[in-house]
C-alpha cells in the first residue's frame, strides 16, 4: 500500500521545541521512527500534541529543532488529519470522496472503494450536513485510503467515533505499518498495539531530554 | 496539476450550488447603480457625467463582498490543512479558488452591466466596452482582492481589513477602467485606458497568488 522506497523510511527529530505565542508548549524533543512503526503521542490537553503533528505535517513551523524524513523521498509524502474533518456541508458524501480522488491524480474506484472500506456505501447520496460526527470522520479516514502515503499523522482519529469505528481505525493502522508505513497519532484512551508511546507531559520542564527512545 | 485543477472544478461547484453565490454582489451592483438617478438626478447630462464613475465604484465595491468568506470556511473547516498537508503548493490552490470565484460571480457582473449602462443613461453603441471593461475589471478585483481576502481568512469580521487592505491595489484599475467607460460613452479612443486596465489586471493574476499562498500558510501556521 505505502509508495515504494517507503519501507527504508526513517524519520528523525532533533531537538525540536514549539511555541504558542510566548508559551514554550514542550522542548527538546528528540525521536527517530523508522517504517512499520507506530508513536502514540500522549500527554494532557494543551500539551502540544496536536502541534507537534502540525509541525511534522509542515504545516507549522518549529521553534526550533529540525524533522528530517530519510531513507525514501526526501520529503515524504503525509497524509495529516486534524481535527477538522474537511467535510464540506453541501457535497454529498460520495462527491467528496471522488473530489479527492481527483485532487490525488487517482480513478473514481479508488474513492467508492475507500467509502466501502470505512462503511459508508450506503451513505453515498447523503450530503456532509446530513453526516453524524463519527460518519464526517469515517469520511476524511477515506483521504487516508485514496491517495496511498507512507505517513500518517493522525490527531485523535478515533474522536466520535462508535466501537467498531475504534476497531476499524486500529485495523487501518495495522495495515499500513504492515505495508511499511509509519503511524504517529494524538491519542487518548486505547492505543494501538504494539506501539511505542511519546507523553508530552515529560518534556515540558525545560531541560533537553530524550523523547521516545529514553 | 491535477490538484488545482480539481480544486477549480469544485470551487466552481460549490459556487454556483451553494445557494447563488453571485446573487448578493449582483444584487448590490444593480441596487447601486439603479439608486443613482434618485441621489444624482435623472437629467440625462448629470447622469451621463456620473455614470462611468459611479459603474466602475459599484463593480469595485461589488466585487469585495464574496472576498470574506472566499477563503475562511476552506479555513474553518479543515479543507485548507487538508490541502496544505498533502504537499501541494497553497499557490495553486489560491489560484484556482480566485479563478473559480471570479467565473461564478465576475461574469455575472459583467453580464448585468449593460443594463445598469442603459439605466445611467450611457450609449447603446457602446456596451460592448462596458462589457469587456467589466469582466477585465472584475478579474482584477478579484486577483487583488484574494491577497485581502487570505489576509484577513483567520479573523473574525475580517472585512474592514479586507477593505483596508485591498483598496489601495484596486486604485490603477479603478483609474484606467473608469476612463475607459468615461472614453467610451464619448465616443473617443477607449482602447488606450481598457489595455491599462487589463495590465492591471494581468499584473494582479500573475502576483496575487504567491501573495496569497504566503498570508494563508501563516494562518494556518
Amino acid at each position: 500500500m505505502a509508495g515504494e522506497g517507503a519501507s527504508s523510511l526513517v524519520l528523525e527529530v532533533e531537538n525540536l521545541a514549539a511555541a504558542r505565542g510566548l508559551r514554550v508548549l514542550f522542548e527538546g524533543l528528540s525521536l527517530k521512527l523508522s517504517a512499520g512503526e507506530a508513536l502514540e503521542l500522549r500527554g494532557a490537553n494543551g500539551s502540544g500534541k496536536s502541534t507537534l503533528l502540525r509541525i511534522l505535517a509542515g504545516l507549522t513551523r518549529p521553534h526550533a529543532g529540525v524533522v528530517r524524513f530519510s531513507g525514501g523521498a526526501e520529503d515524504a509524502p503525509r497524509h495529516y488529519l486534524g481535527h477538522l474533518d474537511a467535510v464540506k456541508p453541501s457535497e454529498s458524501a460520495a462527491e467528496q470522496a471522488q473530489f479527492w480522488a481527483r485532487y490525488f491524480g487517482r480513478d473514481t474506484q479508488a474513492a467508492t472503494a475507500a467509502m466501502k472500506r470505512v462503511g459508508l456505501a450506503n451513505r453515498s447520496s447523503v450530503p456532509g450536513r446530513g453526516l453524524s460526527a463519527g460518519q464526517k470522520r469515517r469520511l476524511a479516514l477515506t483521504r487516508l485510503l485514496i491517495e496511498p502515503r507512507p505517513v500518517w499523522l493522525l490527531d485523535e482519529p478515533t474522536a466520535a467515533l462508535d466501537t467498531e469505528g475504534r476497531a476499524l481505525v486500529s485495523q487501518l493502522v495495522a495495515d499500513h505499518r504492515a505495508s511499511g508505513g509509519m503511524v504517529i497519532a494524538a491519542v487518548h484512551g486505547d492505543g494501538f498495539a504494539d506501539s511505542r508511546i511519546l507523553d508530552l507531559a515529560s518534556l515540558k520542564t525545560g531541560a533537553p531530554k530524550a523523547g521516545a527512545d529514553a | 496539476m491535477s490538484g488545482s485543477f480539481s480544486v477549480f472544478a469544485r470551487e466552481l461547484k460549490l459556487a454556483w450550488s451553494g445557494g447563488g453565490g453571485a446573487a448578493l454582489p449582483v444584487g448590490f451592483f444593480a441596487a447601486s447603480a439603479s439608486m443613482t438617478p434618485f441621489a444624482v438626478g435623472s437629467e440625462t447630462v448629470a447622469l451621463q457625467t456620473a455614470g462611468p464613475g459611479v459603474m466602475w465604484i459599484a463593480l469595485a465595491l461589488s466585487s469585495l463582498l464574496p472576498m470574506e468568506r472566499l477563503f475562511q470556511a476552506d479555513l474553518e473547516d479543515g479543507t485548507l490543512d487538508a490541502y496544505a498537508g498533502s504537499g501541494i503548493g497553497m499557490e495553486g490552490i489560491a489560484l484556482a479558488k480566485t479563478l473559480a470565484h471570479w467565473i461564478a460571480t465576475g461574469i455575472p457582473l459583467a453580464v448585468v452591466a449593460p443594463v445598469l449602462w442603459i439605466m445611467l443613461q450611457g450609449p447603446v453603441e457602446a456596451t460592448g466596452v462596458v462589457v469587456l471593461a467589466s469582466l477585465i475589471g472584475t478579474l482584477a478585483f478579484f486577483f487583488f482582492g484574494s491577497i485581502g481576502a487570505a489576509l484577513a481568512a483567520g479573523m473574525r469580521r475580517g472585512g474592514l481589513l479586507i477593505a483596508l487592505v485591498t483598496l489601495p491595489l484596486y486604485v490603477p484599475t479603478m483609474i484606467f477602467g473608469a476612463a475607459a467607460l468615461a472614453a467610451a460613452a464619448d465616443g473617443a479612443d477607449w482602447v488606450g485606458p481598457l489595455l491599462l486596465t487589463a495590465s492591471a489586471a494581468l499584473f494582479g493574476v500573475a502576483t496575487s497568488p504567491f501573495g496569497a499562498a504566503m498570508a494563508l500558510r501563516t494562518a494556518i501556521d
